[in-house]
């Protein structure tokens, strides 16, 4: 008696927990796939009524309809061409701008792990950094650079500098005291530390940093491009030309070409940081 | 008839503390005037209330930490340390884990694959090499992080509640094996606890501390013979020496 309520409980159970991974499955297909591609049709469908029920005709090229951006940015073969070679560089802002940012900024980040003096003396100007208007550095960035692509990578690194800095340096102070001990028990030198304990422990917020500083650079560079017109136009170049002449499709199809260049390197990174840190590193999975 | 003197007097201590206080620098005053010694060969064990000093015992004894005053001697070349966690790193795997203090003390890489395959096979660890600590129980986390200490060989081993956070069944388990290592390795040994049951078990002396400032109360002598058997722990004698330990910490 007592095995044939075993033998049951144990078959009855099986698919109970078949079912379970099935509606997990599912769920998560939903959540994944089915759910974003909802949201984006309401995002096109507010766009809709706003293009169709706020503006009027006249008013209608600062948000002209979807399928027209589509058609006048995207398929018709010179605008698209504009479009693209404007993207290429874009691109070699945005990556030349992060690059600079990630070398600059891990560089000060070790630094400053090194002693707390300096730290303190130089991390309030990281900040400063970050917070000062770039607008305003115009005149004096021009001065020293010109008026096209050395300004345009600068203003891209002064805009995606920081996060690098202070997640290296926060991940770089984040090993436990535990394991710090560890080392100091067999007298490890500042190298060793440094290689086998913090910079290992930095990596997963190292990349939250380089993350957030990618989706940065491409909006630094189309500051730049706004700023510095001179030379090749990239996206942002663009947006202020057409921005003058009242193409509205034009500019939005750049707008939305600058968008996806952004939640590429944001997907990029995100991916990276899985290869690397994601085997012993659990953020944000469930 | 020539009376043999036991031996434990011929050697040299491998610890040994002498009047060492240690005050921090918030006034706080973690132990007074500690006396403590430990023979090679010998495993003794600390018991006392939270916050009494145990732990700053061992960072003192292994250098992490000065001693206000009084004599610190570690005439030991080879300190073990096993903390509280596992402290493991989490990007590494056991293998990698098992061989950091070897990597640390610049051992040839031959030497360093030798002595890490002993040791993972010591503790229990063989076929889970390649595994990372987030894979591991617990008690396999803890078999990992005293590995990496056997690797090195130590004459002296300091365990800092190295099993306070298992559960009853492990900790039972891993005392077995310890003691197993104990045999073979014949390392001093230097244990804190809050478990009088497993300081009774493990040691061939039970130190006694007092609540803060840390002070040492009773010094016990445990009588039973090595190898010890897990039964060991269900017999009179034993449940009376624990009764005795008790009863200084309730006065403690």
């Amino acid at each position: 008696m007592a095995l044939m309520t075993q033998v049951a409980y144990v078959s009855a159970t099986e698919p109970v927990v078949a079912q379970a991974e099935k509606r997990f499955r599912a769920a998560s297909l939903v959540s994944r796939v089915v759910l974003p591609i909802v949201v984006f049709g309401v995002i096109t469908g507010i766009w809709y009524a706003l293009s169709g029920l706020v503006l009027n005709a006249r008013q209608r090229f600062m948000l002209p309809y979807p399928h027209e951006v589509v058609k006048v940015g995207f398929l018709d073969w010179s605008n698209f061409k504009d479009t693209m070679s404007a993207l290429r560089l874009t691109c070699e802002v945005t990556f030349s701008g992060l690059a600079i940012s990630i070398a600059l900024g891990v560089a000060a980040a070790l630094l400053m792990s090194q002693a707390k003096w300096i730290e303190n003396s130089l991390y309030p100007w990281a900040v400063v950094l970050q917070t000062v208007p770039i607008l305003a550095l115009t005149p004096f960035l021009s001065f020293f650079f010109g008026f096209s692509l050395t300004s345009r990578v600068i203003v891209t690194v002064i805009i995606a500098f920081f996060p690098i800095v202070s997640n290296t340096l926060f991940g770089l102070q984040s090993a436990e005291a535990g394991t710090h001990d560890l080392f100091t028990l067999h007298r490890a030198g500042r190298l060793t530390r440094l290689w086998k304990l913090q910079l290992p422990a930095a990596l997963p917020s190292m990349f939250t940093g380089f993350r957030t500083s990618a989706g940065l650079a491409v909006i630094g560079a189309i500051v730049g491009e706004f700023m510095f017109k001179q030379g090749e136009p990239g996206l942002g170049t663009n947006m202020s030309v057409y921005t003058s002449l009242l193409e509205g499709e034009r500019l939005w199809a750049n707008v939305l070409t600058a968008s996806a260049l952004g939640i590429t390197v944001f997907v990029f990174f995100g991916w990276l940081s899985r290869r690397v840190v994601g085997r012993w590193y659990q953020s944000d999975r469930s | 008839m020539t009376l043999v003197e036991p031996q434990t007097e011929t050697h040299a201590p491998a610890l040994s503390f002498t009047g060492v206080s240690k005050q921090y620098r918030d006034g706080t005053v973690a132990l007074t005037d500690a006396d403590l010694a430990v023979a090679p060969g010998e495993f003794v064990t600390v018991v006392g209330p939270s916050g009494c000093g145990k732990s700053t015992l061992l960072r003192i004894a292994s250098g992490l930490d000065r001693a206000t005053t009084g004599t610190v001697a570690v005439p030991a070349h080879r300190v073990g340390y096993v903390f509280q966690d596992a402290t493991l790193l989490p990007w590494r795997t056991v293998r990698r884990n098992v061989e950091l203090f070897a990597e640390l003390d610049k051992l040839s890489k031959d030497e360093r694959q030798r002595r890490v395959a002993e040791a993972i096979e010591l503790v229990g660890l063989t076929g889970f090499e390649k595994h990372l600590p987030h894979e591991l129980s617990g008690g396999m986390r803890m078999r990992a992080s005293l590995a990496r200490s056997l690797v090195l060989d130590p004459d002296l081993f300091l365990f800092d509640e190295p099993f306070g956070a298992l559960d009853e069944i492990t900790r039972e388990r891993l005392n077995d094996e310890l003691l197993r290592m104990f045999q073979l390795r014949s390392f001093a040994a230097l244990f804190i606890t809050h478990s009088v049951a497993e300081a009774v078990f493990l040691s061939t002396r039970v130190v006694v501390m007092s609540g803060r400032p840390g002070r040492v109360l009773a010094d016990i002598a445990v009588p039973f013979d090595y190898p010890r058997i897990p039964d060991l722990r269900y017999t009179a004698e034993f449940a009376a020496l624990c009764g005795e330990v008790s009863h200084h910490l309730r006065s403690a």
